[in-house]
This record gives structure tokens, sequence and C-alpha cells, in this order.
């Protein structure tokens, strides 16, 4: 997507990194919406650029989201900022409570399932077992927010989907690599059939990044997590 | 006809009339816990009559558990009978149900800064604060050290402002709230210097959210917490 002008004059841009979840879901929110975006790639490995860090001075982290020049850092926040600013195809219920529940599970997602993931995948070898364990509970406790659903958001994807993102595409690629098997169709039926659904949408198929590329880049990382903390 | 307008109009200004009449709700909490007041807060602001429940965490009834089967915590706000955990989501929540005194505002960029902050306060100064207050030596000092970052944002948000909110308090106040009664408590308990006159936008606004009408009065007996923190403390830095 280079388009770097919108309807209405608007200027909408992306900071990201390709292999991110998190600037991802920016981006599949705005295609959600058909919004047209720059992007700019960050080299965040290496050298993040002078205008990342003047733009998140804070955490000096992708993704950033720039609109008419206002910056936004923090997915979910910039999730609701797209949601609040562009009308169309609403990524939150109206209904209040409903809003409530899928905030809470956005949060759930980034506060207990990611770092949990995370741990199960890359942390220590002694600490393995539990933080598998762990991090299964995570999945088994999200797949009961889908309750009989195709999505989270119901009949189309909402921001609960998008933030699960990392679930739906990431997590079978790395645990196959990591050799830990979180996500399975006996162990989460639900959850397993959900990631089916989300990456067969088109607009997410056209948001994600390609799936060779990481599983090299994550096992590069996975290794050398590995070199890390052998005794 | 003038007589009821003018009763009305004393009612009004002089008693809390609740905005949710045939509404039921509830609110879960502890005697102590900021999280819950800022709960209090959002409500007292916008006049919704609730009943409180103050739990024993040590003993958790079966309804919080019930209520919030995921973290089996509080707050927890029960509106109709549907349950909401996460204390920002309930103040979300909370402004989204009743329209009156928003603490967000209609503005999708003011509204970001205010979720943004929200989230500092929740993923920075309160895991820092944590360790500040239960780790010494080294621990301790890289704790300060990342307080002393926080802070410093914090203090340049400030800028130009009267509380985070802007003129009126919003989500970001409520949410930074504990720094006006906490902080105070941690250092008599602790002796440390946490909040110090290199930050005197962030002291000005400790004193002003005090002093907010829906603020004032409302924080816990601070005998009881000083009891409660010193107790917590000592569990921590055990007398050698």
């Amino acid at each position: 997507m280079k388009a770097v002008l919108g309807t209405m004059g608007d200027e909408v841009k992306v900071f990201g990194f390709w292999a991110s979840p998190f600037s991802r879901r920016v981006e599949l929110a705005l295609r959600f919406k058909g919004v047209p975006y720059e992007y700019i790639e960050e080299d965040i490995l290496g050298n993040k650029s002078p205008l990342l860090l003047h733009y998140n001075p804070v955490h000096k982290k992708i993704p950033v989201f720039l609109h008419n020049g206002k910056p936004i850092a923090e997915s979910l926040v910039i999730l609701e900022y797209i949601d609040d600013t562009w009308k169309s195809n609403p990524i939150l219920p109206h209904d209040p409570y409903d809003r409530a529940m899928a905030r809470f599970w956005a949060n759930f997602i980034d506060d207990k399932c990611f770092p949990a993931f995370m741990k199960a995948v890359m942390g220590p070898e002694n600490e393995r077992e539990k933080a598998v364990e762990e991090a299964g509970d995570c999945l088994k406790t999200l797949e009961s927010a889908l309750n009989g659903k195709r999505f989270f958001g119901g009949d189309a994807i909402g921001m609960v989907d998008i933030a699960a993102n990392f679930i739906g595409f990431w997590v079978r690629i790395i645990q196959e690599i990591a050799g830990v098997e979180l996500l399975s169709a006996d162990k989460l039926p639900a959850l397993f059939k959900w990631t089916d659904e989300f990456v067969s949408c088109s607009v997410v198929k056209e948001s994600l990044p390609p799936q060779d590329k990481i599983s090299a880049a994550f096992k590069a990382r996975i290794d050398q997590a590995q070199t890390n903390t052998r005794p | 006809m003038k007589q009821m307008e003018y009763l009305f109009l004393f009612l009004e200004q002089n008693c809390v009339i609740a905005n949710n009449m045939g509404e039921e709700v509830k609110l879960y909490k502890t005697w102590s816990t900021p999280f819950g007041l800022r709960v209090v807060w959002a409500l007292k602001l916008k006049g919704i009559d609730y009943e409180s429940i103050d739990e024993d965490l040590s003993n958790k009834s079966d309804l919080l558990l019930h209520y919030n089967p995921v973290y089996k915590k509080v707050p927890v706000l029960v509106h109709n009978g549907n349950p909401i955990s996460e204390s920002t989501v309930i103040l979300e929540y909370i402004d989204d149900t009743w329209k009156q005194n928003p603490i967000l505002s209609q503005d999708p960029v003011e509204r970001a800064r205010q979720r943004f902050w929200a989230k500092f306060n929740e993923e920075k100064l309160l895991p820092t604060i944590w360790a500040i207050f239960t780790t010494e030596g080294k621990d301790l000092e890289e704790a300060m050290a990342a307080w002393v970052e926080n802070l410093k944002f914090v203090e340049e948000e400030l800028k130009g402002k009267k509380l985070f909110g802007g003129e009126k308090m919003g989500l970001a106040d409520l949410v930074f709230g504990w720094l006006a009664n906490l902080i105070g408590i941690f250092e008599e308990v602790s002796g440390l210097k946490i909040v110090d006159e290199r930050y005197p936008l962030l002291l000005t606004w400790m004193q002003v959210f005090s002093e907010l009408p829906v603020i004032k009065e409302t924080w816990p007996p601070h005998d009881k917490m000083i009891t409660k923190y010193r107790a917590l403390y000592e569990k921590y830095h055990p007398a050698k």
C-alpha cells in the first residue's frame, strides 16, 4: 500500500516492522475500514529512525500511527483511535456492555496471552513445562470468549480478532519451530477453527507477512534465546 | 409550577439525584484498593447510585469468583446483573453508558492521549512503584532509576495543563489518582522520597486532584492505610 493521501486530504502513516503482529494489527484495521495509508518500515533490530524516536519518545517502539501529523502509540490505543475516527466497518460493537467485553478480551490477550506465549517458546528450558501449561490455560480462557461465534467480533472480525492476530497466524508457525504444542485442533477446537477463519479473510490475508520469512526470523530468534539461557 | 421548578432546582443542587433510577449497580471492591476507588470516583462524578460490597481478599465471596472467573479480582462492576472487570474497562463502560460529565472527550486525538497515559500508568508506573516498595540494594536503585525516567515523561505531559484531562478531570486523572494518596503513605512507611521537588507540576496536580469535589474526602482512613502498608513493607524488608 503506497497511497500517500487518501480521500478528504487525510494523511495517514504507519511506522511498523514487517514481522511484528502489533504494527500488522494497525494495518489490518485500516484495510478493514478501507483507509489508505503510507507504510514506513522501521529497522527495530538495528537502527530506529530519528522520526520514530521523535513520534514515540516515551516507548521508542513501533507501531506509531500518524494522522495529519499527530502521532499515536500503543497498538490497542491506535485501534480505538481508528474506530473513533473512521466510522465504516466498526471494529468495536455499539452496545456498551459488548464494548466492555471486547476491551476486556483485547487487554487479556496483551496482558496474559502474549507474555505467556513468549515465555513458553523462548523462556528458560527448566521453566518450559510450566510456561507451556500457563500459555495453554490462557488460550483455553480466550477460547471461551468465542462462545460459538465465527469470530470474536461475531459475523465479521472486530477488535478482539485483530488483537488476537498473533494467535491467528504467528502462534501456529512459531510453536512448530519451538517444538511446543499449544494450539491444536484437539486441545482447542474452537480457537483452532477460528485461526482458519481468521487467515482466510481476504483483508487479513493481505495484511499478513510471508510465512517462510516469519519461520526463518523466529527460528533465528529462538536459537538466540536458547543460546542465552543455556546454563 | 414555579414551586415544582424551585423544588427540582433545590434537589439538583443539594442532593445526589441518582441518574440511574430503576437500574441496579453494584461495585465489588475492598476498603483500600485504589483500583476500586477509581470506579467510585467515576460513579460519583456521574451521580450514579450504587451498592458497595467490600470483599475480604483472603476469603473471596462466591459471587466475586462467579462475576470475575478470569482474574478473580476486584473491582467488579455489576450493572443489571451484567459483570464488568478490569478497572480501566469499567471506567470506559461507565462513560459509554452514562453520558453526563464525560471522562473522555469526543475528540479522537484527546481520547487516544488519555488512553495512552492510562496505559502508561498501568504498565510502567505501577510495576515500578511496586519494585520500589518491595526491593532493596541494587534492585531498589534500578527501580528508582526507572521511576525517575517515568516521572520525567509524566511531568512533561502536565505542562500547560491543570489536570491530565485538561481543564476538567478525565480518564487519565482517575487512573493516576492513586499517586495523590499512596505516594505520601509509601514515603511515610519506607522513609524514601519518591516524588520530590524535581516534579513541581506533578506535586501540584496531586494537590489539585485531591481537592476536586468528587475526590475530596474519599481516601481510605489514613491510619488504617499506614498500618496496612507498614505491615506489607516489613514483610518485604524483614528487620535484620
